[in-house]
């Protein structure tokens, strides 16, 4: 839908969030990208002679206690950070808002099973459990993904159930209806696409929880492992240097709140946006 | 000087659309213990008066001319002064019963909190004369003791509490704004009664505000018919009732059912008044009833028809008003 | 409320038994003769079927004996009690600071709707939600220990070396903790206190001569009370979380930290107990918002007056 697309934006340059929120997540995103072709420096460069270094036209925010460049450690770390994101959101996404969409369809005890196991997913701290599941399967990348994957897979199936029995009440699901459609059709031809714009929103926000809780078992050492470089690894690094150098404990924390804060305010932006009726109750 | 005049009261709200005249020059007056009825369809600024007059207009509302209370200009005063007249000598009864008492406080706390604020009463005390409030509205403390919350009454028995709170500080004027409205119909009766022998008694004015003209003929001597902003017509209710001189007044009372029935099915299959009234960006130029006036000329849609006497202290805005009460 | 602990039990006791690593074997190390391992394995009990030791572990949990540590070899009962004097303050702590700085800003906010101070609150509390907790847990350490050494950095000095010392070295956890908390739980009162000011009511109270800012404090926001309280419920979750990093930032001796070493130790039975008791926690934190909601709404009381 170009059209829809073009009006979207053209709307979204009268948002102040939308613009400072879509500015910074784009500049994450290519600056993401741009960490496939080019960095300034190899992150796996361990030059001990240059350890410590102070911000310099060579080492733009200076290195750590191995001489690595800090700013190429971020870049890649930021790719680390969309990825980790991403595919948890593709898992959570994948496969709640069919569980939510078939829940909507089906109501009854399949509804109420579907919410009854979500409800407890939801009570369990999730952060336990990633920790559990980190644990079972072994500390990494991976692993840390489905972690955080399966924690989204409630908030996608939640949501998705709410706003698609919404849509079940409507006339143009009963025409559908009359005209022999089957729930599977509707819920594909009609339902997904009246709740999309609520559900992109909570990908931008599951997004930014995504980065946070990377950043968090990274922190824990559960999640990226060496060398691959992560803000929340490069976190747990600096604090034991925290006495030593305290600079090195500044970066990455200011990249993971500048790229959740872009991404919050992204959200907020595209929510006004697409769902007039939801702006005056924030 | 009469207790209450308005005089060229002009209301402004902002839309999306720039700033909205939405009431436009109206003027009227009351003497203490007078009773006035303001009628119209909804949306013709019945509400929005009332709310000027007790300054409670949303926050970027403009109001230009005066409502003066006992000479004080109320438009004048600062938002203090303004707090010590409000259900002090001004109070208010709404449209709503179900919603316009507090879920979460007791029915007792709210009654009492404008004795304490304008009478300065302590607890004993304010207790005390909220449970000759309570009773005075036919709420009797046998069965309506001071803690029970809203939801434990029935909408009739809300709108008595609605009732002791705005009569709580003996105010000079009541406002009601379409008291029985929201209630059942063997309830509405009963709720006008118990307005009109509480203001009786004690000599409050009352201004109630209806569309209904039923409800208009119970309970006032004077009445104002306000059309998209305008006061179109006004007199002692009974000219105004027996010799109504404005097409629209005329069609208010053609959509009014006979023989006094409430039923608002009857109602609506009787006469309406064709068309609707205009959204206040979209006023036309000159009369705004023109456009479903079967009386409207030509001269209608060019100028604007002013409130001018037409017998004594009988009063339209009309350049072809009714004759005698049949337009035929 | 039986039933999902009850649920909870089986889903935590099959999760740790599809769980790789030996105890017996992580405890003896590598070396380890095959004959020892499994004279440990006996003496901890691992050679009995699956379904004997659940029961056994359940019945356990039911009457308070919460089994042995593996690797500290003390009762665990006594681990969890020594280290829920340091979570739990902090947890409490945190809760209360939150509240305190949230609903104050969140009402003002509301009430100065669009105007700067209320953008500038959401402004911070969009930053305080983007901020991680344990980087802002670095920063207060860099600032309140490195650079102005007012504060310990970490450790807990228990409270056995009196109340005040106690309380010092949870000051900056607690803060770092009620930070996100709080910029969260402002947004919801905002949003909660401007719905409710559009009710009905607040016209009748302020129709009855009540200043604007007492409608505000007074009638609107214990309505506005039910979804913050809902929230604040919700994250009761989201700080048992928390307080696993951030008791890791500051080396506190705490159930979070428990749990994370006990699951690198691979000391199950410890894991088993601790994600019972605080799914038993987050259930009864949902079972406090229930009564306050009746405590805040009378219309949910079951028994009325009338």
């Amino acid at each position: 839908m170009p059209n829809r697309f073009q009006e979207v934006f053209q709307e979204g340059l009268q948002h102040r969030n939308f613009i400072i929120g879509g500015t910074i997540t784009s500049a994450f995103f290519l600056i993401a990208l741009m960490s496939y072709v080019w960095t300034p420096h190899s992150i796996e460069d361990i030059n001990i002679a240059v350890k410590f270094a102070k911000p310099s036209g060579d080492f733009w925010l200076g290195t750590d206690h191995f001489g690595r460049d800090i700013f190429s450690m971020l870049v890649v770390g930021a790719r680390n950070s969309v990825i980790v994101a991403f595919v948890a959101i593709g898992i959570g996404a994948g496969l709640g808002v069919p569980l939510g969409l078939v829940a909507a369809a089906q109501r009854g005890w399949t509804d109420e099973l579907i919410m009854r196991v979500n409800d407890f997913t939801f009570a369990f701290p999730a952060l336990i459990s990633a920790i559990m599941i980190t644990a079972i399967l072994g500390p990494g990348a991976v692993n840390s993904i489905i972690a955080i994957g399966i924690f989204n897979i409630p908030v996608f199936a939640r949501i998705a159930r709410g706003s698609a029995l919404g849509i079940w009440e409507r006339e143009f699901i009963l025409a559908a209806k009359s005209a022999g459609k089957g729930q599977v059709r509707i819920s594909l031809e009609h339902i997904l696409p009246n709740i999309l714009s609520i559900l992109i929103v909570q990908a931008t926000i599951q997004f930014a929880l995504g980065i946070l809780a990377e950043a968090g078992l990274s922190y824990l050492g559960l999640g990226t492992q060496p060398p691959a470089p992560s803000w929340g690894k490069m976190l747990k690094e600096a604090q034991t240097l925290i006495h030593m150098a305290p600079q090195l404990a500044i970066y990455p924390g200011l990249a993971i709140a500048m790229t959740v804060l872009g991404l919050n305010l992204f959200g907020d932006g595209l929510r006004d946006i697409l769902d007039p009726k939801l702006r005056r109750s924030r | 000087m009469s207790l209450l005049e308005i005089e060229n009261l002009s209301v402004s709200l902002p839309t999306p659309k720039g700033m909205l005249e939405l009431i436009s020059n109206v003027s009227f007056s009351m003497e203490a213990g007078a009773r006035l009825g303001i009628v119209g369809e909804s949306g013709c600024g019945k509400s929005l008066t009332a709310l000027a007059m007790m300054g409670l207009l949303p926050d970027k509302a403009a109001a230009r001319g005066a409502i003066r209370l006992n000479g004080e200009n109320l438009l004048e005063l600062d938002e203090k002064m303004m707090r010590s007249i409000r259900g002090n000598r001004i109070a208010m009864i709404f449209q709503e019963p179900m919603s316009a008492l507090n879920p979460v406080k007791t029915i007792g706390s709210q009654i009492s909190e404008g004795l304490k604020i304008h009478l300065g009463l302590n607890k004993t005390d304010a207790e005390n004369k909220t449970k000759k409030l309570l009773d005075s509205v036919g709420l009797p403390l046998n069965r309506f003791p001071l803690n029970l919350h809203p939801h434990q009454l029935s909408g009739g028995q809300r709108q008595r509490v609605l009732i002791a709170i705005a009569v709580a500080c003996e105010p000079d004027i009541l406002i009601a704004d379409e008291p029985t409205t929201a209630l059942d119909v063997t309830v509405q009766e009963i709720i006008l009664e118990l307005i009109n022998e509480i203001t009786e008694n004690s000599g409050m004015g009352l201004i109630m505000i209806s569309h209904d003209l039923g409800v208009i003929a119970q309970t006032t001597e004077k009445v104002l018919v306000m059309y998209a902003g305008n006061a179109v017509e006004s007199g002692s209710t009974e000219d105004v009732f027996q010799h109504m001189a404005h097409p629209y007044t005329h069609g208010l009372f053609a959509a009014m059912p006979k023989s006094g029935t409430r039923n608002y099915e009857a109602r609506q299959r009787l006469y309406s008044i064709p068309g609707q009234v205009p959204e206040a960006h979209a006023r036309p130029k000159g009369c705004n009833f023109a456009g479903r006036c079967f009386k409207a000329t030509a001269e209608c849609a060019v100028e604007e028809p002013v409130l001018k006497p037409l017998n004594g202290k009988h009063k339209v805005s009309c350049f072809h008003p009714l004759t005698e009460g049949n337009p035929q | 409320m039986a039933i999902t602990l009850l649920v909870a039990t089986v889903v935590v006791f099959l999760v740790l038994e599809i769980l790789p690593g030996d105890p017996a074997s992580f405890m003896l190390g590598m070396e380890a003769q095959e004959d020892t391992l499994s004279a440990l394995r006996a003496q901890m009990g691992l050679d009995q079927p699956a379904l004997v030791r659940y029961f056994k572990w359940v019945l356990g949990l039911l009457s308070g004996d919460l089994g042995i540590s593996y690797t500290y070899d003390v009762p665990v009962s006594e681990l969890i009690i020594e280290r829920i004097f340091v979570s739990l303050p902090l947890a409490i702590l945190a809760i209360v600071l939150s509240t305190v700085i949230a609903i104050p800003l969140g009402v003002i906010a509301a009430s100065r709707h669009n105007k700067s101070s209320d953008l500038i609150i959401m402004g911070f509390s969009q930053l305080g939600i983007a901020i991680p907790n344990f980087w802002f847990a670095m920063l207060l350490t860099i600032v309140f220990a490195v650079m102005l050494r007012w504060l310990p950095a970490g450790g807990f000095a228990g409270w056995d070396a009196g109340f005040f010392p106690a309380l010092t070295s949870l000051l900056l956890p607690t803060v770092s903790l009620a930070l996100p908390q709080s910029a969260i739980l402002a947004r919801v009162t905002r949003s909660a206190v401007l719905e409710v000011i559009q009710e009905d009511y607040i016209r009748t109270a302020r129709a009855k001569g009540v200043s604007r800012g007492s409608a505000l404090w007074n009638h609107a926001l214990r309505n506005a009370m039910i979804p913050v309280v809902t929230i604040m419920g919700l994250q009761f979750s989201f700080l048992l979380a928390g307080t696993i990093i951030i008791e890791n930032v500051f080396y506190l001796p705490g159930i979070g930290r428990l749990i994370f070493q006990a699951i690198s130790q691979r000391d199950l039975i410890v894991v088993k107990d601790l994600v019972i008791l605080l799914s038993a926690a987050v259930i009864i934190i949902n079972f406090i918002v229930d009564v306050l909601y009746a405590v805040i709404d009378p219309r949910l009381r079951g028994s009325g007056h009338a």
